[in-house]
């Protein structure tokens, strides 16, 4: 009886898993097709990678991806921790006016979020662009650094940033001395989301940029209306950095925390 | 420490301008109707009688709504025996499927759409399965099923995941307590551990439904061009027929819909809740 349901639950989670993950290798197959049909394949050629990176829309693309992600990341990785840090010692009612406005862009659906920055920016007669798409994503992604320090935050002992004044630091070393370092996991995860959550974003990008500039997303979704397996080829090429990048952060902080672990031993002795 | 306060300010005007304002705009265009550029404060209730007198608008907002409960009924019904079946494994195993379920999650959702655009054409994968037991081929592309189909793909990990926290996080000395006390182990699961996992399945259906509801790369990339829901009419009112008034309107009807929604499944998961303790 047991061994049969242990066997149900296998084949239900193989299915599940195959769910999951046909599409994306139904991609990265097809990425490798030499005949143009999404359907038969015909034959192995490369062909479609050379065509990917001859094509300049493509790389223009992944450029502006990859840029606004980084730009995006590491600004509203800094505005989110120091914002955090000093709501932390703000007063409540502040603290809950910025809680609850930070809300607004997680609850909200994307494209709610979407046409309200599209009215401003026309409002303020900012041009879409580049520099419209970049300000959206620091907007929508500040708040989930905000939401990843502040915990960390929260168990952090008062008394520490005080003792470093005491003893001479100024508030600006016992912020980066201090403060800083010890809610650094929290940081890192904020920083996490924001990449991720930039560099993946459709919805809202869609509506903010114009004049020629196109995101990843864009691009697939503008493409997918005809057949064209460069698609195909670039989707794989994502999936690579994903999954590269995926393990290089699973992987670094077991690292770190090997050498930190040694480090740790000798100072015990 | 009060120097440190001072550090709020920046985004406190920050997020003045980039949220509250926007919102406001939205609220401002929808109950105006001047056109794209409003100058002065007329109000106006016309765009929402529009949406309201209208049946093709009424369909369509029925139609999506019909949609992602589809898509959040389905989610459960295959995120929880998932959830269940992880939260069962052994700790490491644990951790290695949580990995599993999420990986899919962090590349861009349109590429992992428009695959299926390729699975599901006439002449596709599924096509030549079921003509190998020869069944003819079914048109899967611009259909509910293939929309449907997308949206459980794309959102299934959140269902599964909230779900396996709320069961990982229960206290499983109750069930030993409940088949100690005689209760079988169906009684078991549907006493003890189904009420304990409720707020995993509501926040669940909470991160399911808002996004399928609003959704409109989906319908338009497996629904095709003429595909209508309320995401849809959205982008268009907005990006083709340029009518921002028309669009905000719609967009605040969308995000109270939503919020009535939210509010009846917390109300329902809290009367839930007063019920077990009454009985108790």
């Amino acid at each position: 009886m047991k061994k049969k349901k242990k066997i149900g639950s296998g084949i239900f989670m193989g299915l599940i898993v195959l769910f999951l993950y046909a599409p994306i290798l139904y991609t990265i197959v097809f990425s490798f097709n030499e005949g143009k049909s999404l359907t038969k394949f015909t034959g192995f050629s490369l062909k479609w990678y050379s065509k990917m990176f001859a094509n300049n829309t493509m790389m223009e693309a992944l450029f502006y991806t990859i840029a606004c992600a980084v730009l995006a990341t590491a600004i509203s990785t800094v505005v989110g921790t120091i914002t955090a840090i000093g709501l932390s010692k703000s007063r409540k009612v502040l603290k809950n006016i910025v809680e609850q406005v930070n809300e607004l862009p997680i609850m909200n659906p994307e494209i709610v979020t979407a046409i309200g920055l599209l009215m401003l920016f026309s409002a303020i007669h900012i041009e879409k662009g580049f520099f419209t798409m970049l300000l959206a994503h620091i907007m929508f992604c500040v708040p989930y650094v905000i939401l990843s320090v502040m915990p960390k935050l929260r168990t952090l002992n008062p008394n520490l940033a005080e003792a470093a004044m005491d003893l001479g630091a100024t508030p600006f070393k016992a912020l980066t001395k201090v403060i800083v370092p010890q809610c650094m996991p929290g940081i890192i995860s904020g920083a996490l989301i924001a990449f991720t959550m930039s560099f993946d974003d459709f919805v809202i990008s869609y509506f903010v940029t114009g004049n020629g500039v196109s995101n990843i997303s864009i691009l697939v979704y503008t493409e997918s209306r005809r057949v064209n397996p460069s698609i195909n080829a670039l989707s794989t090429l994502i999936v690579l950095i994903i999954t590269v990048s995926l393990v290089l952060v699973n992987i670094i902080p077991q690292l770190v925390a090997r050498k930190n672990g040694k480090s740790a031993g000798v100072e015990n002795i | 420490m009060k120097q440190f306060r001072k550090m709020v300010y920046p985004y406190l005007i920050w997020s003045t301008v980039m949220i509250a304002v926007p919102m406001l705009l939205i609220l401002l265009y929808a109950f105006t109707s001047e056109g794209n550029t409003v100058t002065r404060f007329l109000f106006s209730l016309k765009n929402f009688k529009r949406f309201l007198t209208d049946k093709t608008f009424l369909d369509v907002l029925l139609r999506s709504l019909r949609i992602a409960v589809e898509t959040t009924v389905i989610c459960v019904l295959l995120g929880y025996p998932t959830a269940y079946v992880i939260a069962k494994y052994t700790e490491k195993v644990k951790m290695r499927w949580v990995l599993i379920i999420t990986l899919p999650t962090w590349i861009n959702m349109l590429v992992r759409t428009y695959a299926w655009t390729g699975i599901l054409q006439e002449d596709g994968v599924i096509n030549s399965i079921l003509g190998a037991f020869g069944i003819r081929p079914v048109a899967f592309m611009y259909t509910d099923f293939a929309v449907i189909l997308g949206m459980v793909y794309n959102f299934l990990p959140f269902m599964v995941i909230q779900i396996y926290t709320s069961l990982t996080k229960m206290d499983y000395s109750l069930i030993e307590a409940a088949s100690d006390l005689g209760a079988n182990p169906r009684k078991c699961f549907t006493k003890v551990t189904l009420p304990l996992s409720m707020p995993g399945v509501i926040s669940g259906i909470t991160l399911v439904f808002l996004p399928s509801v609003s959704s409109f790369c989906i319908p338009r990339m497996l629904g095709g061009g003429s595909y209508v829901m309320v995401g849809t009419i959205i982008e268009s009112q907005f990006l083709t027929a340029g009518d921002w008034n028309f669009g905000s309107a719609i967009s605040l009807i969308m995000a109270i819909i939503i919020m009535i929604s939210m509010y009846i499944t917390r109300k329902v998961d809290k009367g839930e809740k007063m019920e077990g303790a009454t009985q108790s």
